[in-house]
This record gives structure tokens, C-alpha cells and sequence, in this order.
């Protein structure tokens, strides 16, 4: 289903803060695939999925979604095979909008954007079927601003909004991190039920090993801008977090570090 | 009294110039507030509007396809500062800055000298200052008010079509907006269009009203539509929150502000001064929602201090 091969990604070359975020990255995930992905600071997590998102360009290699190469595809056309939700709560949603607006904006992901109605009252009654899945509330509130809604409720929207219109790859970038504990187990849980439902092949990042462990199918731990550690199936399913840091070890020849991710566990 | 009778005599006058001028604070809500742009393109393609209908009612144009080519023409001008933004990675300001100054020459082009009079015994006009009192369709307070009212009603339904609400999450959320599939430069650069084009209809409104057009008739026109966008909003914005009502009180802003000039030009103050003061005026109110912030960090850091002290 997606195909990253041989990417990398140097920023700033030539400078005194050149910083190679990718080094020759390779990845392939069957569709249904559910990769969790960690790593310590600096260690190409986000730039992974930077990269298959189209934020910036790759230096080299390529990267193909279901048999469509999209290297040099832009942002916006490429948003037509993903779904994607960010660290920041602030960034998936637009605060200034609607709930049902931001829905249909993502409703018509991939489509072409014409003068008909931004959104139909049939829209509406189906947004309020997909907002009771949730189980926040919010379907009582759909012409509410997003502003208003917690940091949580944002990100369960933003979720929401990622797979609206199945995607070929759904992206979360550190999705739950921002949030406290309780609603972040809250979104976890809505994330992992959408993607069982829909089957949707999907990278998570995260910082909590633990998640990391228990939650999809296959997991991968990244050093240095490239794969060092990629378990899956059984052998995933009865991994230890101490395994799980000795298997890091020997892989890249160093120490894991990572405050945020050593303190989460 | 005598001033108030004065004042009360200007009213009209006042109010035309104040719905007119709304048109253009209606293109600069557009582009200041849904898109997130402060485009300075409006001083020239203000000017340009009317430079594009005076022209053509000159040599005879029908009335109104003479307001609809300096539509497009402020649509073309909106067109290059996108552009300048978007293909060329100019900042929005500055590129509106450059479109600006090259639309000075463009204007001087278009007329042939500095300003072009209609006069409005010798031609057909759709509004001039003339008819103000006159209790007659051709009334500009009419006119013009016949004609905002349809443009916040097409503004308002665009702004609700798919086109529309992918230009507006444009303005509020590009992240967002990119990786919901919205092509965010091609939406930047219609919004400045859009907003230029109305700008520019505004500016042929004007220069028929006075009975001229003048390369120097956009001359800050920036800071008046900013002005009526602050006035509307914080007189209206508390109760008006329907995107038509509120578009409804950027023009309602920019009556209140002609209607203020003309109260504190009656009450003596010296003309040359008016820049100055709208400059003022909208320096302050665009700091007040800054010192707001401000004020409240200082609070917190207080009452963090105190906690510590405790």
C-alpha cells in the first residue's frame, strides 16, 4: 500500500545546522498494515511522514501509495490518498470553522472543489451519525466553532476528519501526546476502533512504548533518519519495553534516549 | 446648532460616500480577515476602477458593462499580486506594494494625465453627488445601497459553496486546509482577486459620484477600509454574527466613518489632518487586541509570583 524507498532528507546542507533528518529510509506496509513507529529526538519520525505527506520535498528516492508514485506530487494533491492528524492539536481542525464545516471540507478531500453548497443537509445527518461514534458530545454541537472545543474533542475531529473519505494511508503524528493522560487513552481508543472498522493501513507515531507495543500489528524504532529496529506479528505481541530497548541497542550501538519517551513509559 | 445643521445638511452626502467606500472595505474584510492577508494592492487598484469606467464612459460605454470591465480589471490587478505571492514566494505585503506602484503607471496609461472628469450634464451616470437629496432612483443613497446589498448577498453565497469554504478554511488553517486537499496558493490568489475586483468596482462608484477620476483617488484607501473593517466589528461584532451581517457592518463601519469625518471637519478641524488622524485611529484600535494579550500575561506572571512568595 505504501512504498517508501530510499528516501532521504537532509535540511539545511551546507550550513553550520545541517541536519540529516533521513538517511536512505526504506519502508513497505501491506495494506492493513498498523505500524507504530518510535524513536528518540531528532530521530526522522515526523520527517517520515513529512515526507509521504508531500510537507517537503525528498532529496532522493521515491515514494509510492498503492501503486501511484507521488513523489513529486505537492501537498494538496497527494491529501487524496492520506489522512492525517498532528501532534498539535491546532493543526488539524480550523478553529475559525464550523464542526460540520470542517467535516465537509474533509468530505470533499480529493474531490474537485465546484460552486455547489459547501454542505448539504443530508451531510448534516450523516456528520451527526459519525459524531455519536465518538462519544464526546459533539453531535449536539454541530455548528458550534471548533475553537471552542478542548484540546481532546479537537483531536477526535481531526481523526474523524483524517478518514471521513477512506484514505490509502492514515498518518498520526504523535496525535495523543499533546493531550492528558485520560483523553489521550480516550483518542487512542477511537483511533484504534476507526482504523479496525475501516481496515485502514496506518503509521502511528508515538512516544509511549507501551501504546507502541500493544497497539497495531507491526512496530518499527528509527535512529539517526533510518529503521534500526522492525518487528511484527507474534513476536511484536509478546515484546517487553526492556526488549524492546536491548533490541535498540544492538541495532543502532547506542543508548535509547529520549526524556519524553523514558518518562512516558 | 449651527453645526448640527451643517452636519445634518452633509448627511446624505456622507452616507453615499460612506456605502461606496463599503464596497471597498467589504474587499478589504475579504482579504484582511478571511484570508489572513493585509493587501496594499487596494490603493491602486482603487484608483484603477475608476480610472477603467471613467475611460469608458468617455467614450460612451453602457453604464453598468463600464462597472463590470472595472471589476474585472481589479481582478486582473488582484491576479498579479497572488501571483507575485504565490509563484514568486513574495511576501503578501510586499507584493502588494509592487503591484501598487506599477498600477500608478497603469492608471496614468489608462486616462492619459493624472485625472479624467464624467460631467454628469454631458454624460449618463449611474450616481453623482449631485442627486444626494433628490428623491429619485438615481439617488446614490439608492443606488449604491441597491447594489451593496446584492454583493453581500452573492459574497454570502459563494462564501458558502465547496469553492468558497476551501477559500475561507484557506485564510483560517493553511496546514489544515493543504492536507484536506485544497489547493491554499490557487485559493490565495482568487481571494485576492476577488477582493481587488470589488475594490475596484468600488473605485467606479467613486469616481462617477465625484465626477472624476484621479491616479492619487486610492491614496490610503487601506487604512479606510481597515478603519470601517475595526468600526463595523466593534460596534456590530457583538451582535452580528451571521457572515452577511457581518459584511453588513464592515459597510455600516464605513458609513459611520465618513459620518465622523464629516462631523469633525464641520466642528474645524483642518482637512490635511484626516490621514493623520485615520492613521491613528486604526493604529489603536488594531493595538487594542495586542494590549489586551499583554495585560493578561502580566496578570499571570503576578499571581505566579505571589504563589511562590506564599
Amino acid at each position: 500500500m505504501l512504498d517508501i524507498k530510499n528516501v532521504g532528507k537532509t535540511f539545511n546542507p551546507g550550513t553550520i545546522n545541517e541536519k540529516k533528518a533521513l538517511n536512505n529510509l526504506n519502508l513497505h506496509l501491506e495494506e492493513g498494515d498498523f505500524v507504530t513507529v518510535i524513536g528518540g529526538n531528532g530521530a526522522g519520525k515526523s520527517t517520515m511522514l513529512n515526507m509521504v505527506a508531500g510537507v517537503y520535498p525528498v532529496d532522493c528516492g521515491s515514494i509510492v501509495i498503492d501503486g501511484v508514485d507521488v513523489t513529486r506530487l505537492p501537498e494538496y494533491k497527494r491529501a487524496k490518498y492520506l489522512g492525517r492528524v498532528f501532534q498539535d492539536p491546532m493543526t488539524g481542525t480550523a478553529a475559525d470553522m464550523q464542526i460540520e464545516e470542517n467535516l465537509a471540507l474533509a468530505a470533499r478531500r480529493g474531490k474537485k472543489r465546484t460552486l455547489r453548497p459547501g454542505i448539504t443537509s443530508k451531510e448534516r445527518k450523516e456528520y451527526i451519525e459519525l459524531l455519536k461514534i465518538l462519544d464526546l458530545g459533539l453531535e449536539k454541537r454541530l455548528t458550534a466553532k471548533v475553537g471552542l472545543l478542548s484540546g481532546g474533542q479537537r483531536q477526535a475531529l481531526t481523526l474523524l476528519m483524517a478518514t471521513i473519505k477512506k484514505p490509502k494511508v492514515l498518518l498520526l503524528d504523535e496525535h495523543t501526546a499533546a493531550l492528558d493522560p485520560k483523553t489521550a487513552k480516550k483518542v487512542l481508543d477511537i483511533t484504534e476502533s476507526i482504523v479496525e472498522k475501516d481496515n485502514l493501513t496506518t503509521i502511528m507515531i508515538t512516544h509511549n512504548m507501551a501504546d507502541a507495543i500493544r497497539v497495531g500489528n507491526r512496530l518499527i524504532m528509527m535512529h539517526e533518519g533510518q529503521i534500526v529496529v522492525d518487528v511484527k506479528g507474534e513476536e511484536k505481541k509478546n515484546l517487553t519495553i526492556e526488549q524492546l530497548l536491548q533490541l535498540f541497542e544492538q541495532s543502532s550501538g547506542s543508548q535509547f534516549t529520549s526524556d519524553k519517551v523514558m518518562l512516558s513509559k | 446648532m449651527e453645526i448640527l445643521l451643517q452636519l445634518l445638511n452633509a448627511l446624505p452626502g456622507s452616507i453615499s460616500q460612506g456605502l461606496i467606500w463599503g464596497i471597498m472595505a467589504i474587499g478589504v474584510y475579504l482579504t484582511y480577515r478571511i484570508l489572513d492577508v493585509a493587501d496594499l494592492t487596494v490603493d491602486g487598484s482603487f484608483a484603477t476602477g475608476g480610472a477603467v469606467a471613467v475611460m469608458l464612459i468617455l467614450n460612451g460605454c453602457n453604464l453598468w458593462l463600464a462597472m463590470l470591465f472595472a471589476f474585472v480589471a481589479g481582478l486582473i490587478a488582484g491576479a498579479i499580486t497572488g501571483l507575485l505571492h504565490t509563484l514568486m514566494g513574495i511576501p503578501p505585503i510586499l507584493a502588494g506594494i509592487l503591484t501598487q506602484l506599477s498600477l500608478y503607471s497603469i492608471n496614468l496609461k489608462i486616462m492619459g494625465k493624472a485625472n479624467q472628469s464624467v460631467n454628469v450634464n454631458q454624460t449618463d451616470l449611474l450616481v453623482s453627488l449631485r442627486w444626494v437629496k433628490e428623491l429619485a432612483f438615481h439617488n446614490p443613497l439608492i443606488t449604491v445601497g441597491i447594489v451593496l446589498a446584492a454583493l453581500i448577498a452573492i459574497i454570502y453565497w459563494f462564501f458558502g459553496t465547496e469553492t468558497g469554504c476551501a477559500l475561507r478554511a484557506t485564510g483560517a488553517n493553511i496546514n489544515m486546509s493543504r492536507a484536506q486537499g485544497i489547493n491554499t496558493n490557487l485559493n490565495k490568489v482568487l481571494g485576492i482577486m476577488i477582493s481587488n475586483g470589488l475594490v475596484a468596482f468600488s473605485g467606479a462608484f467613486l469616481a462617477q459620484y465625484q465626477g472624476f477620476a484621479d491616479v492619487k483617488m486610492g491614496q490610503g484607501a487601506i487604512v479606510i477600509g481597515l478603519a470601517a473593517v475595526i468600526i463595523g466589528e466593534a460596534i456590530f461584532g457583538k451582535i452580528f454574527k451571521n457572515f452577511a451581517l457581518r459584511l453588513l457592518s464592515v459597510a455600516l463601519g464605513s458609513v459611520i466613518y465618513y459620518i465622523v469625518v464629516q462631523a469633525v471637519i464641520t466642528m474645524g478641524l483642518d482637512a490635511n489632518l484626516l490621514k493623520l488622524l485615520s492613521a491613528v485611529v486604526v493604529a489603536v484600535f488594531l493595538a487594542i487586541p495586542y494590549w489586551k494579550s499583554q495585560h493578561k500575561a502580566k496578570h499571570i506572571t503576578k499571581s505566579k509570583g505571589e504563589k511562590v512568595n506564599a
